[in-house]
């Protein structure tokens, strides 16, 4: 672990291939159908890769993770509509505050284990929904509308909407070369002895109050900036759209589908689940039953494949798993 | 000069039960102390005492001069003391190897991934686990799950190392060899060693100085001559007096 | 204001002892298993709408509906046992929480398919029941609801506390491994637990839908309450999780003249989390069969 240089691993090469690939597919052939269904597989990645620092890498199950995207979606906006200043500053501040509140709330909350924790990030979800739909500077229940003139700081609509789409992508390249850097490093050790044995890691020397903190932290990072790109491209942000939270869960489905812990698996399943998700609400015999296929779909991952694909294929080629990850 | 480890009046209750109680000792460097009692004594609670895995109720610990009394285990490793777990706890689906570099990455040395590893594998080699180092924890057998707790507790070069019944449940083969590890250590490092262990010819043999706790409290001190002959530690725990000479006649 | 306030009171109590009974299904089957059940508000949407079948195709009385929907919720909850959630016992945390909601993805989309998401309700009215006080009227159908509510969790307090099986339930909870060494069948004595645990819940349901009109989506805001409620209450323990059920409704009902409506998830959520933190035991804890 850590002996080579990331820029030596395959799977460095494997992402930047990839982001390029979801970038200029796109852009070359002007295909706008394209676009948006990639989008959604960038953002799924986004989210299925970050939620996997947590789980796949601390064992610790927050089914809160929407609440990052959410509300980095709706401070961004805030800032690029009541503020006025344009998207790229709106989204660090979205990125910043977020982890921010994820650094104070995961101090508290992290220190339950187990389903208690969570329940309580499904709580944290929640309050965060209740308080959004109540909070007037972000438009209460009827949410926020981007006034059209923020686009014109782009240079149009056009304009806007690819380079928000472009974000986007750099960011899901970002997300998966965080995953893999994590993985890589002494901070990641330290998070993989608290997902084998909080208590063991303890006595190691793993001060585990702060990485559980700071890799909650460092979790929402992505997310919220994500969400700001990914609302403002929408023009519009409503609570329930934000903080929903069946698409929290289907970031975790995704991550098991992969293989959770892995870092190509997690991208591969996103992905996948993205896929699958497209073709399920357009068929016409599955568009009524697409939310069943997913159920059976995870009840079988669950009960036969709990380690998902990337899992099964590393142990049965151990060999793999040095090279790739 | 102060100790390497000073414990003074050291107490702790659950309930209505006092686990541990009014306990006093010290530890000089390159020590082996030991640690023995029988079931229920509160040897173990007095490790989870010592290294901040619970806080005590009353009294003070002290590491080369410092107060750690209540600080998180962590920051006690920090300080130089590591232990091991009666109860073996492998970071199962991580290498053998991936253990001990978290016990060296993280210990009182902090070492940097690379360094680390190369301790880890001294560590491994000392333990007489260096064959197994590639295979996850978690597929080690009992003996070998001891030995890890030791190289991973070892890879952080401690001042004193805290080993609780790392005998328990081993054949007598396997118990040998842990033995010849605890000498190699001492020779290798000249860590000072605090354990627990049931077996009274082993504890005799190593210990430089050993202490017996009964009911939680400290019912005698000594050099291990002093402790086989002592009268109460003979009615309590020994049983039999002529136990005590026999042990020492074959030290 | 003093009626309005004493209105609002008993209101909150009514409501409150049938979320105390949705919440016992949930706690139930957490504390005997430590298993988080995801289809919890999936199973109080099945009771709602099999009153509604019962009522309409069958043209059953809607009280009496309440006995087929639990025996059919046990049966039903003892089939999903076996099927998604036994395999998983004692894998990680993860696991549970993942198969039960599986379930529920799969009951939300039949339902969805079968009854889209658009409102229903059934009518049930019990005038000669209801109180009014100085231009407040508590509906009769309230009051037989939480007298139903009360009723069913005094019957599963009898059956937990005063039969055999509910001792090997206890013991279950309590040590599943000391359970299995004096001779107990873990495996059905779980499996019945989470039958329990779902018939109750629908049974909720079926109370529920007496008072209010529903949709498919509607019991994943009742499991949300339910949350709440069990941590109030502290995990895993029924009785409490009576007294967080009406702790709740009491909140609920006396913030109503106070703070607008749309507030009081925030303040439920709020207190949730940090209940959950400061008092993982839940803060009227009963110590019931806890690990």
């Amino acid at each position: 672990m850590g002996s080579q240089v990331i820029l030596k691993r395959p799977t460095f090469w494997i992402i930047l291939l990839a982001t390029l690939a979801f970038a200029l597919v796109p852009a070359l052939t002007g295909n706008l159908e394209l676009r948006e269904n990639l989008l959604l597989g960038a953002v799924y990645i986004i989210l299925a890769s970050n939620l996997n620092l947590m789980i796949g890498y601390t064992a610790y199950v927050n089914f809160g993770n929407i609440a990052f995207f959410g509300l980095g979606g709706y401070i961004g906006l805030y800032v690029v509509n009541v503020l006025g200043w344009s998207l790229w500053p709106a989204c660090l501040i979205a990125g910043v505050v977020v982890s921010l509140l994820a650094f104070i709330l995961g101090t508290g909350i992290l220190r339950l284990r187990g389903a208690y924790f969570a329940l309580a990030t499904i709580g944290v979800n929640e309050a965060v929904k209740a308080f959004v739909t109540n909070f007037e500077p972000f438009g209460g229940a009827s949410g926020m509308y981007l006034s059209f003139s923020s686009f014109n700081a782009l240079g149009g609509a056009r304009h806007a909407l690819w380079l928000a789409y472009f974000a986007i992508v750099v960011l899901m390249g970002l997300s998966l070369w965080l995953s893999l850097a994590i993985k890589n490093s002494r901070f990641g050790l330290g998070l993989f002895a608290i997902r084998e044995d909080e208590d063991a890691a303890m006595v190691l020397g793993v001060r585990t109050p702060r990485y559980k903190s700071l890799v909650y932290a460092i979790s929402a990072f992505i997310p919220a900036v994500a969400g700001t790109l990914f609302f403002f491209k929408n023009g519009v942000i409503l609570p329930d759209q934000a903080f929903d939270l069946t698409l929290s869960i289907e970031a975790i489905v995704m991550l098991m589908l992969g293989g959770q812990g892995t870092v190509i698996g997690v991208a591969l399943g996103a992905f996948a689940y993205e896929q699958l998700r497209g073709f399920l609400l357009v068929s016409s015999t599955f568009s009524q039953f697409q939310l069943v296929v997913a159920g059976v779909l995870l009840l079988l991952i669950v009960l036969f494949l709990p380690e998902g694909f990337m899992g099964w294929v590393y142990r049965h080629l151990p060999r793999l798993r040095r090279v790739i990850e | 000069m102060s100790a390497l480890l000073e414990v003074e009046h050291l107490g702790k209750r659950f309930g209505g039960v006092r686990a541990v109680h009014d306990v006093s000792f010290a530890i000089e460097e390159g020590q082996i102390f030991g640690l023995i009692g029988p079931n229920g004594a509160g040897k173990t609670t007095l490790f989870n005492l010592i290294n901040g895995v619970i806080k005590p109720d009353t009294g003070r610990v002290a590491l080369q001069g410092e107060a750690i009394t209540g600080m998180a285990p962590y920051s006690v490793v920090h300080r130089g003391l590591a232990r091991t777990h009666q109860i073996v706890k492998p970071l199962n689906d991580m290498t053998v190897l991936d253990n001990v570099i978290v016990g060296a990455c993280f210990g009182p040395q902090k070492l940097k991934l690379k360094e680390a590893a190369t301790a880890a594998r001294d560590s491994l080699k000392t333990v007489e686990l260096i064959d197994r180092a590639h295979v996850l924890a978690g597929t080690l057998n009992l003996a070998g799950k001891k030995r890890l707790e030791i190289a991973r507790a070892l890879a952080g070069q401690p001042r004193l190392l805290l080993l609780d019944e790392t005998l328990a449940g081993l054949n007598p083969t396997e118990a040998e060899r842990m033995i010849a590890v605890v000498r190699r250590i001492r020779e290798e490092s000249g860590v000072a060693i605090l354990m627990i262990e049931h077996l009274m010819q082993v504890i005799m043999s190593l210990s430089d100085r050993i202490m017996v706790l009964n009911f939680g409290e400290k019912l005698a001190e000594g050099t291990p001559e002093e402790i086989a002959h002592d009268e109460r530690v003979i009615e309590a725990y020994l049983g039999d007096p002529d136990l005590a000479s026999r042990l020492m006649e074959q030290k | 204001m003093i009626f309005d306030l004493t209105a609002s009171v008993i209101n909150g109590v009514l409501v409150g002892a049938i979320y105390g009974l949705a919440a016992i299904g949930l706690t139930l089957i957490f504390g005997v298993m430590n298993v988080i059940n995801l289809m919890h508000g999936a199973t109080i949407a099945l009771g709602m709408f099999s009153l509604y079948l019962l009522t309409t195709a069958v043209g059953l009385n809607p009280y009496l509906a309440i006995v087929p929907v639990l025996l059919g919720g046990f049966v039903f909850g003892v089939l999903v046992y076996w099927i998604a959630v036994h395999r998983v016992i004692g894998s990680s945390d993860l696991m549970t929480l993942l198969a039960t909601f599986a379930v529920n993805m799969i009951i939300i989309g039949v339902g969805t398919a079968v009854w889209t998401t658009s409102p229903y309700n059934v009518d049930v009215s019990v005038p000669q029941l209801a109180i009014s006080m100085h231009g407040y009227t508590i509906p009769g159908t309230q009051i037989v609801a939480a007298v139903l509510a009360v009723i069913l969790a005094t019957l599963l307090y009898g059956l937990l506390y005063h039969t055999r099986l509910g001792k090997a339930i206890r013991a279950v909870a309590n040590n599943r491994a000391a359970a299995e060494l004096m001779g107990i069948n873990t495996r059905w004595v779980l499996a019945i637990s989470f039958g329990i645990g779902i018939a109750v819940a629908a049974g909720a349901g079926v109370l529920i839908a007496t008072l209010f009109p529903f949709t498919i989506l509607s019991g994943a805001n009742y499991e949300l309450k339910s949350f709440v409620v069990v941590v109030l209450g502290g995990l895993g323990d029924p009785a409490g999780a009576m007294l967080g059920g009406i702790v709740l409704g009491l909140i609920e009902g006396v913030t109503a003249p106070f703070v607008n409506v749309s507030w009081t998830p925030v303040i439920e959520f709020t207190l949730f989390v940090i209940i959950l933190v400061l008092f993982p035991a839940g803060l009227l804890a009963f110590k019931w069969g806890r690990k």
